[in-house]
């Protein structure tokens, strides 16, 4: 039984206008989603932008509404299918955001930032709240003298473990980090990184890691979901990904990474001419008349691809 | 080949702050040649905005001290209008937010046509019109007629940077400064972004001073890379020199926190502390030594220069010599939290 499973998640937002604000038509974000993740491991979400991913990860932990699909977690079912919603997934499930400019309130002292969530869901003396978010703070490497000041005294790194400080305060299961280094420096990102790999062993937790670094997931997932106008392109292990892509459209993502030897550039620049060529040569081909991609096909045990049907 | 474009001696551009004068760009040297591409890497921070707007004279409350020659003559001393004959003509620039950088109000291909008539008044509307309609080709844009009349809201992210770059190329610049031209685009928007570049200094045999703190871009696109920290020019190499044989404390360090392909699933480098803000620099030494607490302060030099060890390989200060990871020593990762 997988830890997180989402089964033909749908999420359309609907199109108004007209003049009673009618329903004209649906822009279709997820266009059934199936994914399932083991505990204890990282599953990569990838895609460009307006792919669907966010809206997946957000969709998952119920900031956004969802269309139909469900989703289970540890097997029972936490939205869709009937369930309002399981009390207490939200201590298990957390989010870490994009930007951590944005993602604080400006207004809180780092205090109020962390405890937030433990005053939702303990009951706390404020002395008790105090410590743990103390210990929170260690635990991210900022110095518990810190818990008075606020998120603008900060830099870009501090910020984004003062996000994740708060995401591991009810200590939850599930992860799901939305771009979380994206808007950081490389040295930065590399803290921040490593970090999320050190907690994830301490305390056995299970990541959703959305990005559209192909080299940041690489470093990071066990398995990778690619995305494209809200549906799958492929799906596989980080190697079934990157060292025997299916679909034409995963093959010109890897493509696209840059290379870090400048040796290489001549050729690169003919193979990526070549696959470019692929790709528009059999476009038609792998999307259907829309420009999506077909359903999912087994290529092996763990790898999955939207090739089109044979003949 | 080999011709010398930009040199710029010693350029230092300090923003005053309360009543002080803090340096964002200090004592910068270094040379751009025809059809090549010099990459200024670096982190937020490290001035390497602040010397493509100094190179451009579009800082406007800034103190500049030093020299930026373009072919032979000093821009940095020019007034505005002689520096305007310039600007958008022999001397391009690409932006890094192109929303910021379209006028909102107006169609794009107006604005493009603004700075032909900036430049060529003499053109006529018809074959300028035709000029537009021909950049926005070049640059792959689809249907140009059609997109001509849009507004820059119209357009996607990676179809404004286009819009932008035809701006900065519409009159065959020859040194093109581009400023993160690709910060916040898709991988494969990114690819054609830099294939563009590429083909543009390979046409107009331009020079290109390329921005960026990404280092994948800079292994994909330059010819030299120079290496920003702190306001300073910390190394200055050919990319092959660079990418292999890196001596900086700071160069090595940025390149050990890159995931990459062979070292998959291993830990990051990490650099300990964190970037000085521009007030609190060390005004004294090297700015480095900070962040490499665990080497010696004897390898330091009191007023760090550029010393070449190669020909064409400068590095600053000398605790390159004596520079290690701290896991070399001590056999084993460590990092912030204990």
């Amino acid at each position: 039984m997988p830890f997180l499973e989402v089964q033909d998640l749908k999420v359309h937002f609907p199109v108004r206008g007209g003049i009673f604000n009618r329903k004209l038509r649906s822009i279709k974000a997820v266009d059934g989603i199936r994914l399932a993740i083991e505990q204890g491991q990282t599953y990569g979400l990838v895609g460009e932008s307006g792919s669907g991913k966010t809206t997946t990860g957000r969709a998952i932990i119920g900031l956004n509404p969802i269309t139909s699909g469900t989703v289970l977690f540890e097997g029972k079912p936490i939205l869709g299918g009937g369930v309002r919603s399981r009390p207490g997934f939200r201590r298990d499930i957390q989010m870490i955001f994009q930007d951590p400019y944005s993602s604080l309130n400006p207004k809180k002292r780092v205090l109020d930032i962390v405890a937030e969530p433990l005053r939702n869901f303990e009951k706390l003396s404020a002395q008790e709240e105090r410590r743990r978010v103390q210990q929170l703070l260690e635990q991210v490497g900022l110095s518990p003298e810190t818990i008075h000041k606020y998120p603008h005294e900060f830099s870009g790194g501090q910020r984004q473990r003062i996000g994740i400080a708060r995401a591991i305060a009810l200590k939850p299961k599930l992860i799901i980090a939305d771009e979380p280094v994206s808007a950081l420096d490389v040295s930065v990102q590399a803290q921040v990184l490593n970090f999320l790999k050190d907690i994830q062993k301490q305390l056995k937790l299970t990541y959703l890691f959305i990005s559209h670094d192909l080299g940041i997931i690489r470093h990071m997932c066990d398995h990778i979901g690619i995305m494209y106008k809200g549906r799958y392109v492929e799906q596989g292990t980080t190697a079934d990904i990157f060292e025997n892509p299916q679909h034409i459209y995963t093959k010109r993502l890897i493509t696209a990474i840059p290379d870090m030897d400048p040796s290489k550039r001549e050729r690169l620049i003919k193979f990526r001419e070549a696959v470019k060529a692929e790709y528009e040569q059999a476009y038609e081909q792998y999307f259907d008349e829309e420009g999506l991609a077909y359903p999912l096909r087994p290529v092996s045990k763990t790898h999955l691809a939207a090739l089109p049907e044979k003949g | 080949m080999n011709e010398e474009l930009l040199r710029i001696e010693n350029l230092t551009t300090s923003f005053r702050i309360l009543d002080d004068y803090y340096a964002a760009v200090d004592d910068v040297s270094l040379t751009v040649r025809k059809n090549e591409i010099l990459a200024i890497v670096g982190e937020s921070g490290s001035g390497k905005s602040a010397l493509a707007f100094s190179i451009m004279g579009l800082h406007t409350r800034a103190r500049i001290e030093g020299s930026i020659f373009y072919k032979g003559q000093d821009i940095a001393a020019l007034p505005p209008s002689k520096l305007n004959k310039l600007r958008g003509n022999e001397l391009g620039m690409i932006f890094q937010d192109p929303l910021s950088a379209l006028n909102p109000l107006m169609v794009v291909g107006s604005q493009i046509e603004e700075v032909i008539l900036l430049h060529h008044p003499k053109v006529s509307a018809k074959e300028r019109k035709r000029k537009v309609i021909d950049l926005l080709t070049k640059v792959g844009i689809p249907r140009p007629e059609h997109t001509y009349e849009l507004f820059p809201h119209e357009l996607s992210g990676g179809m404004r940077q286009r819009i932008v770059i035809a701006i900065a190329i519409a009159n065959e610049p020859k040194l093109l400064i581009a400023d993160e031209p690709t910060t916040a685009l898709d991988v494969t928007i990114q690819l054609q972004i830099l294939e563009l570049i590429r083909r543009l200094k390979n046409d107009s045999e331009a020079g290109v001073v390329l921005i960026t703190h990404d280092l994948g871009v800079v292994a994909e696109m330059a010819d030299r890379v120079a290496v920003m920290y702190a306001g300073q020019i910390v190394e200055i190499a050919d990319i092959y020199t660079l990418l292999s044989d890196a001596r900086h404390p700071y160069t090595r360090s940025l390149l050990q926190s890159i995931p990459s392909a062979g070292s998959a699933k291993s830990r990051l480098h990490v650099i300990q502390g964190i970037v000085p803000s521009l007030q609190n620099l060390p005004r004294q030494g090297c700015r480095f030594r900070t962040r490499i607490p665990w080497i010696d302060e004897s390898a330091h030099e009191e007023q760090p220069g550029m010393h070449e060890i190669a020909p064409g390989h400068f590095v600053r200060c000398t605790c390159y010599k004596s520079f290690r990871f701290p896991d070399q020593k001590e056999g084993g990762a460590r990092h912030a939290i204990s």
